[in-house]
């Protein structure tokens, strides 16, 4: 048996001090609700718990001057969910952010630690990266910048580097004429995981779509930006047709796994028809916008 | 027939254990703590199969905090060949299931525990316990355990002369099934396959048990039966029943997988051995791992029926996965599947087949789920080759009274064909259906069941009435024992106090269980009340000094009858009890019974499905079940039988099962991945109640809690197929398997 040490930092300094000094043996804790889960399960026995929650910048939603968005790593779904603009401007981050576990497990569960965990089955990871989303990470080298695509290494790893703590989510401000959204694939309506995910953002001018950004879950061991997807919607009126090519990229970009969740064949189909039906609602809110 | 008023009867009322459970005082399993208590855990086998060379726990005893081990050793042993019957179980295959003996049968086998301080200590020190193994190859599904050169798991059980992984046979026979095909015009034969699935109870095994230094034993436990409680335990750790009191904690949910014990003989030893109190809980994991699901299963089915309908023969095969030790539910499978039907010649034969799987436990209508599932799909194909309307085809065949069952009974008064009639006549049968949407009906059985029950009923000092039983409470049966008890005394059913005794304060009583507790336990309440009365009319005539019989009982009062009639004012319950003392002493009755006349229960359900087509997704859009339930004593709590029997079978057809990995263990021990269904994923479930009383009952009552489960399989299956025109002949009918299916070229049928 082990002890444990807890930490609950006020300032991001002072967090990244004790994670980095403690090499490899601590874990960040925010909303805890896959960590807690790992330590019971005996998964993970970390030496040192750095709880985040206490540090300001980790815990706020900004909206900045240009209309973008600055969301704390530390922010739970629920918080965000209350937001009174957030989920106007971002409908899909936010129902994806929304679909991590239950009514109890929104007021703890971050999607800060939906992408830290590294599962290619995260809900709000295919729905940060449709949005182009950017995070922030300070570690003992100071601070830098990187996509959220560029975050997830591999199930369960990460692209930080040693002593490295996810500090915020930069979202664009919004163009005239855009929508995003989120669908996943579970065989039951809730409570369970993605067996596909499918985040698009899009803009639309005068109904030819000009940018588009496509992102898929659960089909590889990371979640995947799907660029020949995108392609494919960009410069088109989204007809039937430029659907199916955009699902058809979508499924050719599938490197999945067979497993308990799904089979290779289904989660390859899936990622197809989840494109066109989330890239309807994408559509659907940037007509309204 | 009791034939009065039925003023508590048939009533609402609010149950008695509401209050207790809605705001968190109801306690539970793991919800009792003691003085000097300390925790047990299960060091269990990471193989599949293994034979044990030796055990040393030499290391983990040694451990600060460590008070004691125990392995097989510490439990008796019933040597494989001489069988000891204790209900349904054979001690043979309890003692090796709680802890593992010559072998470690299934991944999570236990194979010693650990009593300590801490949770934390005793898991660390069944880490540092030594076990050295000798690694068998092993065996999963029922196709590879019954291959000529499959891994067998016990040597020493033999077919045909030669060591076999079937474990047991079973064959019901009516008539000649030869001569029967040879009439027939309209044969459909097919083969199925289900998957085990869990009862998935939310409550977790759990038992404190303290052995005090003269053997005095105290467990307190959650299970379907206390008394099952304290006869495993006296055997399986050697203690005499009258050392072990077994107190019956509340339960969350048990469908049958607690009719055994896993944990208490275990938490007796260590106690024994550490003279402290031992706590042992179960995780989610350990659950799915090491406790009964039902049986997985291959089943061939074939009906042939004259080109009018009628059925002239049947012939059912079923296989059924036992798990690790002998003991699957066929007789539920062979004997329910074709009850339904008036059929001249029949063949249903079921075969047990072990594999190294954990060992299978009743599951709500053990094993007829499975045989209704394979039966129920064939009648519907039968209904479309003879171009019939499914609940005709039914109908034209329905068993009756008189009706000669090939599992043995002739039929009493029973009401499958009022089930069949009430659905062809709701409106749910005629509703329009869309696209994607298909309809699908099927019929069900379940024998219900009699057995050993004991009542007291006491009158209390200020004239109320405490009423105790010997059966766990999992169905709402203390609001329908107060309901016949208020009837009976003719009082308000709040001045009724129902209350479940531990086995030291109540007499037998078999478990809950075989959807026997109200059939069972009304009988005693009724025959314990009808002596209260007796005495209570005896009482009166006492004060009044007239002859008992010219006293009768009404509403609550004794009144002068006869002769007598009108001289004296009525004594109400309140005041013969206040007169208790002085003419008699204390008021109060109990009765102990091998009950009988448990009748068996039919149902039919209407089932509605919308299918996803491009993700396979099948979604429940409407649902009505028809039940003969005998009479619902408390109609709400009959509603929710039927409701939760649906709800396990939709999850039963769509989504669950378990999952081996390659090294032959479960890839998903919880409800993440093990996908039960949630609230959102079901409609309303329509519970149509049909009242045909059963005539062996005085209150009229059939057994209502298992045939829920029976015919839903098939009901789901023959909607889809409605829906698709694709046909599925296992399950689960989960999204992957329903779009492969949707994606293969298809011939018009």
């Amino acid at each position: 048996m082990t002890d444990i040490r807890y930490l609950a930092p006020r300032t991001l300094d002072e967090a990244v001090g004790a994670f980095a000094a403690a090499a490899g043996a601590a874990r960040i804790l925010a909303g805890g609700t896959d960590l807690l889960v790992q330590m019971k399960a005996g998964t993970v026995s970390p030496g040192l718990i750095v709880d985040i929650k206490k540090i300001a910048e980790m815990t706020t939603i900004e909206e900045t001057a240009d209309g973008g968005f600055c969301i704390g790593a530390a922010v739970s779904g629920a918080v965000l969910g209350e937001h009174p603009r957030f989920g106007k401007v971002w409908p899909g981050v936010l129902e994806a952010v929304n679909l991590i576990g239950s009514t109890q497990v929104q007021g703890r569960a971050t999607a800060g630690g939906n992408l830290c965990n590294g599962s290619p089955a995260g809900d709000s990871v295919p729905a940060m990266i449709a949005a182009g989303a950017i995070v922030t990470v300070q570690g003992p080298k100071g601070r830098r910048q990187m996509s959220v695509e560029a975050v997830p290494a591999g199930p369960g790893r990460t692209n930080f580097a040693p002593g490295e703590i996810l500090v915020a989510f930069t979202l664009p401000p919004r163009p005239k004429g855009s929508g995003d959204a989120y669908l996943r694939m579970i065989p039951r309506t809730e409570m369970d995981i993605a067996v596909v995910g499918c985040g698009v953002s899009l803009t639309l001018e005068k109904g030819i779509c000009t940018a588009a950004r496509v992102a898929l879950g659960a089909v590889a061991p990371t979640v995947l930006l799907v660029e020949a997807a995108a392609k494919a919607l960009v410069g088109t009126k989204l007809d039937a047709a430029d659907l199916d090519t955009a699902a058809a990229a979508c499924s050719a970009s599938c490197r999945p796994i067979d497993d308990k969740r799904g089979t290779i064949a289904y989660r390859t189909k899936v990622a197809g028809v989840l494109l066109k039906r989330t890239a309807a609602i994408a559509a659907d809110r940037a007509g309204k916008v | 027939m009791n034939e009065h008023s039925n003023k508590w009867i048939g009533q609402r009322t609010i149950r008695p254990d509401g209050a207790d459970k809605v705001t968190g005082r109801a306690a539970f399993g793991a919800d009792t703590t003691m003085p000097g208590m300390i925790w047990g855990k299960v060091l269990r086998s990471p193989h599949a199969h293994a034979r044990i060379r030796s055990i040393d726990t030499s290391k983990a005893e040694s451990l600060p905090g460590v008070k004691a081990v125990v392995t097989a050793r510490d439990i008796v042993n019933f040597t494989t060949d001489k069988p000891f019957i204790l209900g349904i179980q054979d001690m043979r295959w309890m003692c090796r299931n709680v802890m593992a003996r010559e072998k470690v049968l299934f991944h999570g086998h236990p194979v010693a525990a650990v009593a300590a301080a801490t949770e934390e200590i005793a898991a660390e020190a069944c880490k540092m316990i030594s076990v050295e193994y000798e690694v068998l190859p092993w065996v999963i599904e029922i196709e590879d355990a019954i291959k000529p050169d499959a891994p067998i798991l016990h040597e020493f059980n033999k077919l045909d002369g030669k060591p076999s992984n079937i474990t047991g046979k079973l064959e019901h026979k009516l008539g000649d099934i030869a001569a029967g095909f040879a009439q027939a015009e309209v044969i459909v034969e097919r083969s199925f396959k289900t998957r085990p699935v869990h009862q998935g109870y939310i409550e977790p095994h759990a038992c404190l048990v303290s052995v005090a230094s003269d053997d005095k034993t105290t467990i307190w436990s959650s299970s379907q039966g206390q008394f099952m409680v304290r006869a495993m335990t006296a055997l399986l750790t050697g203690l005499t029943q009258s050392d072990i009191r077994a107190i019956p904690a509340e339960i969350g949910g048990g469908f049958g997988g607690k009719t055994i014990v896993y944990l208490e003989p275990l938490a007796t030893m260590l106690s024994k051995k550490s003279g402290r109190p031992v706590k042992m809980v179960m995780s989610r994991e350990e659950v799915m791992r090491a406790s009964g699901p039902t049986s997985g299963s291959s089943s061939t089915v074939k009906i042939g029926a004259t080109k009018d309908g009628r059925i002239v023969a049947a012939h059912g095969i079923y296989y059924l996965q036992a798990g690790a030790l002998p003991g699957s539910p066929i007789r539920g499978a062979a004997g329910c599947s074709f009850a339904p039907y008036d059929i001249p010649n029949v063949l249903s034969q079921g075969f047990d087949v072990v594999s190294n799987r954990s060992k299978v436990v009743a599951y709500r209508a053990p094993g007829a789920p499975i045989g209704a599932y394979a039966v129920e799909c064939v009648m519907d194909e039968l209904a479309v080759a003879l171009k019939m309307d499914p609940l005709e085809l039914r109908l034209k065949n329905a068993a009756k009274q008189g009706t000669k069952a090939a599992h043995g009974p002739v039929y009493p008064r029973i009401g499958f064909v009022e089930t069949l009639e009430a659905a062809r006549a709701h409106p749910h049968y005629k509703a329009p259906l869309g696209k994607h949407h298909g309809r699908g009906v099927a019929s069900g059985f379940w024998f219900n069941a009699g057995g050993e029950s004991s009542a007291q009923v006491n009158i209390t000092e200020d004239g109320n009435v405490v009423v105790m039983t010997g059966h766990p409470d999992i169905g709402g049966s203390r609001a329908a024992i107060a309901n016949i008890a208020a009837e009976l005394i003719g009082i308000d059913y709040k001045s009724v106090s129902v209350l479940i005794g531990d086995t030291a304060t109540i007499g037998y009583s078999n478990m809950t269980g075989g959807s026997r507790v109200l059939f069972a336990s009304a009988m005693v309440v009724t025959q314990s009340a009808e002596k209260v009365i007796t005495i209570l009319r005896a009482r009166a005539a006492k004060i009044w000094n007239i002859d008992p019989d010219a006293v009768t009982w009404e509403d609550g009062a004794a009144r002068p009858a006869g002769d007598n009639a009108g001289k004296f004012a009525p004594l109400t319950l309140a005041e013969i009890a206040a007169k208790a003392t002085e003419t008699g002493g204390p008021i109060g009755a109990g009765v102990q019974l091998n009950t009988t006349g448990a009748e068996g229960g039919f149902a039919t359900h209407i089932c509605d499905v919308e299918v996803d087509v491009d993700l396979g997704i099948v979604r429940v859009l409407r649902y009505t079940a028809f039940q003969d339930v005998g009479k619902a004593v408390h109609p709400s709590y009959v509603e929710g039988q039927m409701q939760g029997g649906v709800a396990q079978g939709i999850g039963w057809a769509l989504n669950e099962e378990y999952i081996y990995n390659r090294n032959g263990q479960v890839d998903n021990a919880g409800f993440l991945d093990y996908r039960m269904p949630v609230c959102s994923d079901l409609p309303m479930l329509d519970a149509v109640m049909i009242e045909i009383p059963n005539p062996k009952h005085p209150q009229g009552v059939r057994g209502v809690g298992e045939v829920p489960l029976v015919p839903v399989m098939a009901a789901i299956a023959n909607a889809i197929h409605d829906a698709l025109g694709i046909r599925f002949y296992s399950l689960p009918m989960s999204p992957p398997k329903v779009l492969e299916a949707l994606d293969l070229p298809r011939a018009a049928e």
